[in-house]
Order: C-alpha cells, then structure tokens, then sequence
C-alpha cells in the first residue's frame, strides 16, 4: 500500500515538476510596448471591469434569489411577470454602457488603421511555415524560420528558455521609428502577430495588408502566426528585434553587403561538392518539412523526391517546377523566394541526394539564363 | 410562459386506446419506416448523444496532446484533423441533431398537434444524417487524412492545399444541409398550422417560438453553406477561382460568405436553449415567466442582428475602417436583447419559491457561464482588443463558455426536465446531481484557463505550445478529462431511467406549465388525436 502511494506521488511530482519549475501564471494581457498595444491595454481592461461589474450585480441578485428565496426555507411565491417601467431601463442603461465603451474603441481603431508618413516600410511574406521580410527601401530581404531543434519537439531534448519563440533571423528594426507593414502570403492565409505590438494582421495571398508600429524601448518582441496555415501552424513564430539606430545602420550596411556578396556568387564557377554542400542546407530550411529530411515525403499531399521521375529525369522540367511550382498542388514557385545559387545547388542536391545518383550539375548560370528566357 | 389563465382542456387522450393497433411496428423496421414524431425525436437524441461521445473522444485526444509541451501522442497532421472533425462533429453531428430531436419530440406535445406537419419528410430528414457522418467519418480512413483545415475551412487551405479527402467533406455537408433545411421546413409547418384552437402566437411557449425562429434561421443561411462549399468544389475540381487571387478570385469572399453562413449557425445553436431554460426556470421558481413578450422580442431581435455582423469574425482581415466600425457596433448591439434575457430569468427566479432539482441546476449554471460566455463575447466585439484576443485561446474559451455550458447544458436541462414524460420514469436524482456537479467542475476546469491561455498570447489551434503556457494547459486537460468521463455517467443514468425507476406522474414538476404536462407519462405513441383547446 504504501509502496503504490509513495510510486502515484513520484508520478504526480514527476508530472507536475515542469509547471513548478516554471511556475508561470500569467492570467492577463501585457500592456505592451507600443502605443496601440497600450491602448488597447487600456480598453480592454475597461471593458473587463465593466462586465466585471455588471455580472455582480446580476449575479448578485441571482444567488440572493438561490439563498433567500428557496421552498425549502418556506419562501412563498410572488406572482408578478411583467414591470414596464423596469424593463425598459433594463433595455436603456445597457445601450448608454455600450455608447460609452464604443467611443474610446472608435478613436484607438482610428488611430490604428493612419499607416500614412511611415519612416521604414517592410513587406512581410507569409509562407508555409515561415515569414520572409523584405526592406523595400534597401533592396534585401530574408527569411526568417523556426529556430527550435526538431530534437526538444519530439521531446529528445530538454526544451530551451523561447522554446518555439526563437528563429535564426528576426526582423530589425530601429527604435524611434515609425516602421510599416505591408503583410501578403505566398500560399495560404497566414496571420502575424506580436501582442506586445500590438499587432495582429492577416497576410492574404494576392492581397497587401498594412500595418504600423513604433517601438521605443531596445528588445526582443515574440509573437506567432495566428491564422491555420496547414500542418506546421504551430512552428513559425514571429521575432522583432528592436536596437538603437546606430546598430541599426550597421546591421543594414552588412545586410546590403552580404545581399550584394551573394549577387557575385551567381557569376562564379561552381564545384558538384560545393553545390551539393549548400543545397543540403538549402533543402532543410526550403524543402524538408514537406518532402523530409530524407526526400521520402508524405504521399499523396507531398509526393517522394528520391527517386522521383522528375528528380531523376529530365532537367529542364525539375528546374521549371522548383521555379514555377505547380499551381493546384502545395508545391510552390521557389524562383522568388530562393537565390539562384541556392536554386541551383538544391536542384544539384535533389538530383544527387539518397540514391538519385544523376551526376548532373546544376550551375547558377543556368538558372539566372533559364529565368531570363521566360 | 406567460399564458396564466390559459386553461387546458382535459385530454385524457382516449384516442389511442380505439386504435391500438396503431402502435409500432417490430423490430428495425419499426426505426426505419417511422413516421412518428416521437421514434423520429428519439432517434435523433440518441444519434446526437453518439456523436457528441465521438467529437468529445476527438477532444479527449486533443487535451491528451497539448497535455504538455512537445509532441508526444500524436502528429501534427493528424492533430488538425482532430480539431477540425471535433468541431465539425460537435456542430452538425451533436447539439443540432440533440435540439431537432428536442423539437420533434416537444413541439407538437407543447402545441397539441397529433404529429409533425410532414411526418415522411421528418423521417427522410433523420435518415440523412447517419448518411452524411458515415461520409465525414470516412475521410479518417482515406489516404492524405480527413479534412484539417479547421471546421471554418479557410480557402485556400482548404482548396488548392486541402487533402484529397475534401471532396467527401463538402459533400457531407451538402447532405447535412438538406437534412437540416428539410427538418426547418417541418418545425415551420408544424407551428404555423398545427397549433390547438386557442394557441395564437403570443401564447405559445417559448420553445415554441425559439424553434420557430431558429427554423427561419436554418432557412436561410444552410443554403449559403452550401453554396459556399460548392464553390470551394467547382475550385478544387472543375478549375475555378473563386477563392484563387493568381486566377483572379479571392480568398476573403470565402470568409464573407462563410460567416454569413456562420454567425447565424450560432444562434441557430443558442435560441432552442434559451427556449427550453424559459420553461425550466419557471417551473423551479413556481412563477411565472417574468416578461414573456420582451423575450419573444428579444429573440426576434437576435435573429435579425445575427444577419449583419458576421464581418466581426474577420476583424484581422483588413476590411476597410468604416466596415469594421459598422460590424463592431452592431455586434455590441446584440448584448441589449441578450441582457433582457438574462435579466429576465433573473426577474423570474426573484422572490420565487426555488428547488434545485437536476433540470434547475443545468439552467440556472446556464444563465451564469453563459452570461460569462456574453461578456467574452461583448469584449470580442470591440475590434482594437479583437486584434489582441482573435485566434487566440481566449476565443476557444469564449465559444466554449457559450457551447458547453450554453448549448450543451440546455440540452441536459431538458433532457432531465422531459425525461419523465419520455420514459414514464423519475430519473436518479442524486446521480443527476453528481452528474451536474462533476460538469460543471471540469468544463470551468477545462476552458476558464483558456482565457488566461488566450490573453497571455497563445494562439489556437497549434499542436504545440511555448513553456510559459505549460501550467494552464495541463490544469485544462484535467479538466477536460473530467468533464469527458462524466458524460458516460448521464448514458448510464438514461438508460436507468428508461429501463424503470420511480413512476413519473403526468405532471412530475408542481411548478410545470404546459399541454406536454396534460397527458399522460410515458407519453402515448399517438397523443392529441383530437386537439385540446387552449382558452
């Protein structure tokens, strides 16, 4: 007996170690760091306390009712049904409360929807499962994914500190300045959100969305996507990271830098070991959630690449249809999310990889003249 | 009901007696080939009560998997398949079917008519529906998995990224819809022309007229679900671009008519509740309904409120500002009817003389989660906080708070109010009250968390979630668990009580209005052959 006691509460303290351990019990929205996220702080706890309010009173009547007005207690039952007077009041004063919580909503939806005179302007591209975010004033951009291992998902590794709120490259921003979104998607509806912004925006294949916001104080903001976008909803966070200007500019001249560095890569000669190198890194971040690591994918939604008639075939349609995707599927058109160095060297790898022993190289080249055919 | 004074005139109905030979038939075929209002209610509680053991076992999975973080019981795919189907099955397989059985077996017992207007149509109506979920449930076994777009099914998720399962999915929904359209039609028939000499309008019950209004409701949004997904069928096989920008379509137009589909389906699944709760709460208070015609209004007014603002679902979408104020303030209106209502049964139970049998526990826990359901709601409809809580947990825990211990609850209320003059036999008190007490534990253990989930930033429908979220998703699976295996305690508790128990009178309840209470208990196969007057 006391054996299986002292087993259930190893069990139950095993179970309910990580709760305790991280003991967070955050019961309420954070105000946030910007000035929307702050006013709708603001509304939002007006309103809670509003309805606060009013469920005590009615509530408070309903158990005085429970307790005071039982048969048991030898109540005898009143017999009236109607009262004009009070339930017109109880139609009027709902409507003055719903006037006077309207007013401060209508002026902070105002002040939300004026994305006129902003400093920076950043398109943001949803894809499935990652954002992509463009500097449209400095000509490049980047993607941004998942930075959590696949080993402390599936529970191999203890989970780290921003487990599934961390990505390999944030969006930069500067502090001070008015930045604005113009959010769209590749695929299909996905939604971008920081609560500490206070943003919330859809992107929507085909359509442009904006948004704004000014951060004022140096740090990192986390967020995800809020809107179903297929099996890995769950697994692209959203990360801002808010420095002082100087490091802003800094951090910019080194992203023009590396953007122009990787322009002159497409004119240079390319070795099959060197293709093959960059084009498995390629293939984990652009292609491997889909097709998996090991090219066997997940039929019939996402068709095997290893030793696939396209992959082992012909070469002009394997680059057409990792360019141009296949409309009516999930496979999407890579040609203007993926460098033409990384297009080549993961077409070079797909052709190469797990047995689809082709021996062809795929070269830059080829792919900058196929694209300029078109 | 506010109908005092309203006399019935004695029905000890001696009809059935004469034409004993009317009774069932044997066997399966009796089931199958029944035109009687009565099988036909039957049949749809207990189809509905099966399905909501099957969408609550989907729900059981979910809270299994976001038990903790990571990913222990099951994958990503086939955790959206879950959500989807618990959704899609908790909607049209359990608390539709549960408030048709309601009407079918109640309405013509509350109007004093013999049947339902059209009996065979009744019966066709049932029959589609085992059809129609045998079709959903298929696509579980089919290659590519069953639908996981969520039940909203967003295009283009749902389309050119949709499984090859989809194709089944939109079908069972077209066959849902006619069942429900043709169940509607019924329920319209039967009140507008079966009602007892007397019965005018403003004396019928509330369920009466809920149903009524639910019915025209029914009437007109089902068809624009169906239309909704046929063209998501003509866009997956037949090469349009209804919801395609790249062929000049657009994905919003799907949530535009989705939702105008949408927001109605949730008052379709709240009025038969508020109907049922006017009875229940009067009956317990031994007073009358306090304002019976502002409740008619009300609910007239939710109907018709309920048509103009489902852009409030779609507040993240980018509708122009003048669209969104519209929708954010016709959404507000809709908490002036809803107060009356709440008020209302407030002003019912007040210096009544109250007992706290099962049906009055369920009710009266309906008016408090409920109203706590409201709230949430009313701070959703503020569009700026909306762009904070939309698709987060706390819109979990909102419609939660109006489906479970909304809808659901109403459904066990009436199901303890009524199930005396369905079985002829008293129900087990105690064990409805365990019963009761157990829900009502677990469900506010499972979703209230949600909203602290919600507000702190996580978001729905992921299978997985950041560490800060841990404790309150482990707090709500346990609550989950214990509101899933409570369920089986009411199978056990009907089927007692079907099976014999204590003989119900014909009247069980002293506080009890209504023609359903004139005749005897079990109710006969065939009653008011001959209708009652109502003076």
């Amino acid at each position: 007996m006391r054996v299986h006691a002292k087993r259930a509460g190893a069990l139950a303290s095993g179970l309910m170690l990580p709760a305790m351990s991280m003991a967070d019990w955050t019961v309420n929205m954070s105000p946030g760091v910007t000035s929307t996220s702050n006013e709708i702080f603001s509304l939002h706890m007006t309103i809670l306390w509003i309805c606060v309010v009013i469920g005590l009173v009615v509530f408070g009547v309903m158990f005085w009712s429970i307790i005071a007005h039982r048969k048991s207690r030898g109540h005898k039952p009143a017999n009236f049904h109607e009262n004009t007077l009070v339930e017109i009041l109880w139609t009027i004063i709902p409507l003055v409360i719903l006037v006077v919580m309207a007013i401060p909503a209508t002026a902070t939806l105002v002040d939300m929807y004026d994305t006129s005179e902003a400093d920076i302007d950043i398109k943001v591209t949803g894809y499935q499962w990652r954002w992509k975010y463009d500097y449209l004033d400095e000509e490049f951009g980047y993607f941004s994914n998942l930075a959590t291992p696949l080993d402390q998902v599936q529970n191999r590794q203890d989970k780290g500190e921003n487990y599934l709120l961390e990505v390999d490259n944030p969006l930069i921003v500067p502090v001070g300045k008015r930045v604005r979104l113009l959010l769209t998607a590749n695929d299909v509806i996905h939604s971008w959100w920081v609560p500490a912004l206070g943003i919330k925006k859809d992107a929507i294949p085909g359509f442009i969305n904006e948004a704004w916001f000014q951060v004022d104080e140096p740090g990192v903001y986390r967020g995800q996507c809020t809107e179903l976008c297929g099996k890995n909803h769950g697994f692209m966070p959203v990360v801002v990271e808010a420095v002082p200007g100087e490091e802003y500019n800094t951090w910019l001249a080194e992203q023009k830098a590396a953007a122009r560095k990787e322009r002159e890569l497409t004119r240079q000669d390319w070795t099959m070991d060197q293709l093959m190198a960059r084009g498995k890194k390629t293939y984990q971040t652009a292609c491997a959630a889909c097709h998996q690591p090991d090219g066997s994918g997940a039929p019939p939604a996402f068709p095997a690449l290893k030793g696939s008639a396209i992959a082992t075939g012909e070469k002009m349609a394997h680059i057409d249809i990792v360019l141009n995707g296949k409309s009516g599927t999930a496979m999407q058109a890579f040609g203007g999310q993926l460098s033409e160095v990384d297009l080549a060297a993961v077409i070079t790898y797909e052709r190469n990889a797990w047995g689809n022993n082709t021996g062809d190289i795929v070269t830059p080249k080829e792919i900058l003249d196929y694209k300029n055919q078109k | 009901m506010a109908v005092t004074g309203v006399f019935m005139s004695s029905v000890a109905d001696t009809h059935t007696q004469d034409h004993g030979h009317h009774g069932p038939a044997k066997g399966f075929s009796r089931w199958l080939l029944t035109t009687n209002h009565k099988d036909i209610g039957t049949m749809y509680l207990v189809f509905s009560f099966t399905m909501f053991l099957l969408g609550g076992t989907m729900a059981m999975v979910i809270r299994a998997e976001l038990f903790q973080p990571g990913l222990q019981i099951v994958q990503p795919e086939f955790f959206n398949q879950m959500t989807t189907m618990h959704g899609l099955i908790m909607i049209f397989g359990a608390v539709m079917p549960a408030f048709v059985g309601l009407a079918n077996w109640m309405l013509p017992l509350m109007i004093g008519a013999p049947d339902m207007a059209l009996p065979r149509m009744n019966n066709w109506s049932f029959w589609l529906l085992p059809c129609a979920f045998l079709i959903l449930l298929s696509t579980l076994f089919m290659q590519g998995g069953a639908p996981n777009f969520g039940w909203t099914a967003y295009a283009p998720l749902s389309t050119t990224y949709g499984p090859p399962s989809t194709t089944f999915f939109i079908f069972a929904i077209h066959i849902m819809g006619i069942s429900s359209i043709m169940g509607a039609i019924n329920v319209i028939a039967t009140i507008l022309n079966l009602r007892a000499p007397g019965m005018t309008l403003m004396k019928m019950p509330l369920f009466v007229w809920t149903w009524l209004i639910t019915a025209f409701l029914l009437i007109a949004v089902m068809p624009v679900l169906a239309g909704v997904v046929t063209m998501m069928l003509m866009d997956i096989n037949f090469g349009t671009s209804f919801f395609d920008a790249s062929g000049g379509g657009d994905p919003v137009l799907f949530q535009h008519v989705f939702w105008f589909f949408g927001h109605p389906e949730v008052y379709i699944m709240i009025l038969p509740a508020f109907g049922a709760i006017s009875h229940i709460i009067p009956a317990f208070s031994r007073k009358p309904l306090f304002g019976y015609a502002s409740m008619v209004y009300a609910v007239g007014a939710i109907a018709l409120l309920s048509f103009v603002v489902w852009a409030h679902h779609m507040f993240t979408v980018g509708i122009p500002i003048v669209g969104q104020l519209f929708f954010m303030y016709a959404t507000m209106l809709i908490a002036v009817p809803t107060g009356v209502k709440v008020f209302n049964w407030v002003a019912t139970m007040f210096r009544g003389s109250l007992t706290f049998e099962a049906p009055m526990l369920f009710a009266v826990a309906f008016v408090i989660l409920f109203t706590i359901g409201g709230f949430s709601g009313l701070m959703l409809a503020i569009a700026p906080a909306d762009f904070q809580y939309h698709d987060t947990y706390f819109v979990v825990a909102h419609f939660h708070y109006v489906l479970v211990p909304g809808a659901i609850f109403g459904i066990f209320a009436s199901a303890y109010f009524w199930l005396p003059k369905w079985t002829g036999h008293m129900y087990d008190e105690t064990l409805a009250k365990t019963h009761f007490w157990l829900s009502f534990i677990g469900m506010n253990l499972a979703f209230f968390p949600m909203h602290f989930l919600g507000l702190a930033g996580m978001p729905r429908r992921i299978p997985d979630y950041a560490l800060q979220f841990a404790d309150f998703n482990m707090i709500s699976s346990i609550g989950a668990f214990m509101f899933g295996a409570t369920q089986l305690l009411f199978l056990f508790i009907v089927v007692k009580c079907v099976r014999g128990g204590e003989k119900a009178p014909a009247k069980p309840w002293d506080g009890a209005e209504g023609l359903e209470w004139t005749v005897p208990s079990p109710a006969p196969y065939h009653t008011f052959s001959t209708p009652p007057e109502v003076k």
